[in-house]
């Protein structure tokens, strides 16, 4: 709560100078901890990792040597995926770890099976779990630095940041002030959306959140939360379930999948019900501005929360989301490992747990 | 401060203008030349010996950025991370010859980076080096082939290049470090 009212008055404060921004964070677990100047930060860095997509030799030796592991205890395609593109294109090596195949179906526990990656020489963990709040765990008892690739139904930081990333791609001038973003789908059960409300206030955007209302379940506090922030007026933040409204006039439309692995008896009709009173179809998108671009983070159920024509359409972005992603990642995974090491370590009593650190030195080439 | 002036920003003017006469004479004429200017200050120093170059030849080399901080060696052992500048490279590097520009010649280690940072680019003829200041205490095999002032340093010196497009105005100090550097400048790697 206070991390957002304070990014959010840094970016009231105006313009954040650009210079001058030390990147100090050892984890990414959420982008509530972000402040608007370290946001803007990621998204420069991001711009330069763009750059490096676009070359012949997509790749450069920033991340030589450092060990990325990714730990995923969900499925997922493109988090993963892109996470290891990014580590790779950055010439880090990748050791990825899936929990289908792993000693975590012997019964291994998520403590001891960190402790055995640690000890294999993991330095930055990149992990997916399926309960709100594992990553912190991790987080706690990891030496090196944590990736929160989404966990439960809390945090997906990755996703709100390539969001929030494409989004400025978009908008004149990169500036989301007074912009109406649109997010319409299963909210209740939805990381993406939870990251989005941090990263998407901060920037200034008049933020709707738009479902069935048995999919709202708790928002209605949050919105009251940030309203009373301590600076009133610079937050914009709505809830409703009538999916007009929230699309009228948007700037951006983005639509959530319905999580049907998550779904408790009783909380939709059915998917066709669904399909016809809340998903995106062409005629409710263009109740948006001529202009709005149409945003879904993936993977997604067609004809339920979003029709085929929609996804495809000249409006989507959904692609461009993905590509953005790698990019992010790239930012993300320069900065950890960039962030001081030696303060990092020895403030989780690690002075020399790391043989790679004292060896690093050496090993300049 | 106990900073000490080594270079005006006339003798500034003159060994650029120097630099780009050896440059087209070394290299026999302009033909396939290209400078690029290692970030920060190596960029305006490579647009002015380019301005210098069509002054006395009448022709426009193409000029680049180049920034190296994904190439650099250190990333574990500075105490931040270097801010990214960006690399601009509007020209085929294929064949022709490149002339890095950089403020300071120091451990050579940004050279090697900047060497590693071009060939992802593409394959040069050959690569050259133009700096303002060597000073000396290489750590890599590495040398210029255009110098503008030779100063012999302690390590415990900090050589200060200021340009006008970057800090409002011209000239070369040599100061004892007082604390750690900041990470990014040309003196540091």
């Amino acid at each position: 709560m206070s991390a957002g009212t304070e990014a959010a008055a840094a970016h009231a404060a105006g313009p954040a100078p650009t210079q001058e921004v030390v990147w100090h964070h050892r984890h990414l677990l959420d982008v509530d901890v972000l402040t608007w100047p370290e946001i803007e930060l990621i998204m420069r860095t991001t711009d330069e990792m763009k750059g490096i997509l676009a070359r012949p030799i997509r790749k450069v030796p920033a991340l030589n040597g450092r060990r990325v592991t990714t730990l995923f205890y969900e499925a997922s395609t493109r988090t993963r995926v892109s996470f290891e593109t990014a580590a790779r294109n950055l010439s880090a090596d990748v050791v990825s770890v899936s929990t289908a195949t792993s000693s975590v179906t012997k019964g291994e526990s998520l403590v001891d099976t960190i402790r055995t990656l640690e000890a294999l020489g993991a330095e930055i963990l990149v992990m997916r779990h399926s309960v709100s709040g594992a990553p912190y765990l991790a987080a706690d008892i990891f030496g090196g630095h944590v990736l929160n690739g989404g966990d439960g139904w809390h945090a997906h930081p990755t996703q709100a940041l390539l969001d929030l990333y494409t989004m400025r791609q978009h908008l004149p001038g990169g500036d989301l002030r007074g912009r109406k973003v649109a997010i319409v789908g299963d909210i209740l059960h939805s990381r993406v959306a939870r990251s989005n409300i941090w990263s998407l206030t901060a920037a200034g955007a008049d933020l709707w959140l738009c479902g069935p209302a048995t999919l709202l379940r708790g928002m209605d506090r949050w919105a009251e939360a940030w309203r009373g922030g301590s600076v009133p007026g610079h937050v914009s933040f709505h809830v409703t379930s009538d999916v007009d409204a929230a699309v009228r006039d948007a700037d951006v439309v983005m639509a959530l999948r319905i999580q049907r692995e998550r779904m408790q008896g009783g909380l939709l009709p059915s998917m066709r019900e669904y399909a016809a009173r809340f998903g995106l179809n062409a005629e409710r998108v263009s109740l948006a501005r001529p202009e709005a671009i149409v945003m879904h983070p993936g993977p997604m159920n067609e004809g339920v929360e979003i029709s085929p024509d929609v996804a495809i359409s000249g409006r989507s972005v959904i692609t461009e989301q993905v590509a953005n992603g790698v990019a992010v990642r790239m930012a993300l995974l320069y900065l950890l490992a960039g962030s001081h090491q030696g303060a990092a370590m020895h403030e989780a009593g690690h002075e020399a747990a790391h043989p790679h650190d004292a060896g690093h030195a050496e090993a300049i080439r | 401060m106990t900073d000490r002036q080594i270079m005006t920003g006339d003798e500034i003017r003159r060994a650029v203008v120097r630099i780009s006469h050896e440059i087209v004479e070394k290299q026999a004429g302009t033909d396939g030349l290209a400078l690029v200017g290692i970030q920060r200050r190596g960029v305006p120093l490579a647009r002015r010996i380019a301005d210098a170059i069509e002054e006395h030849e009448g022709v426009r080399l193409p000029v680049g950025a180049l920034d190296i901080t994904f190439y650099r060696d250190d990333l574990s052992l500075v105490a931040q991370q270097p801010i990214v500048k960006g690399t601009d490279l509007p020209f085929d590097l294929n064949g022709t010859t490149v002339v890095l520009v950089d403020d300071v010649l120091y451990t050579g280690r940004t050279i090697r980076a900047a060497m590693d940072a071009l060939i992802d680019f593409g394959r040069p003829r050959a690569i050259r080096l133009a700096v303002l200041i060597d000073r000396g205490h290489r750590e890599l095999p590495i040398r210029a082939d255009h110098v503008g002032k030779n100063v012999p340093t302690s390590r415990e010196e900090i050589v200060k290049v200021q340009v006008e497009d970057v800090d409002g105005h011209e000239e070369v100090t040599i100061g004892r470090q007082l604390r750690t550097a900041e990470p990014s400048t040309g003196n540091a790697s």
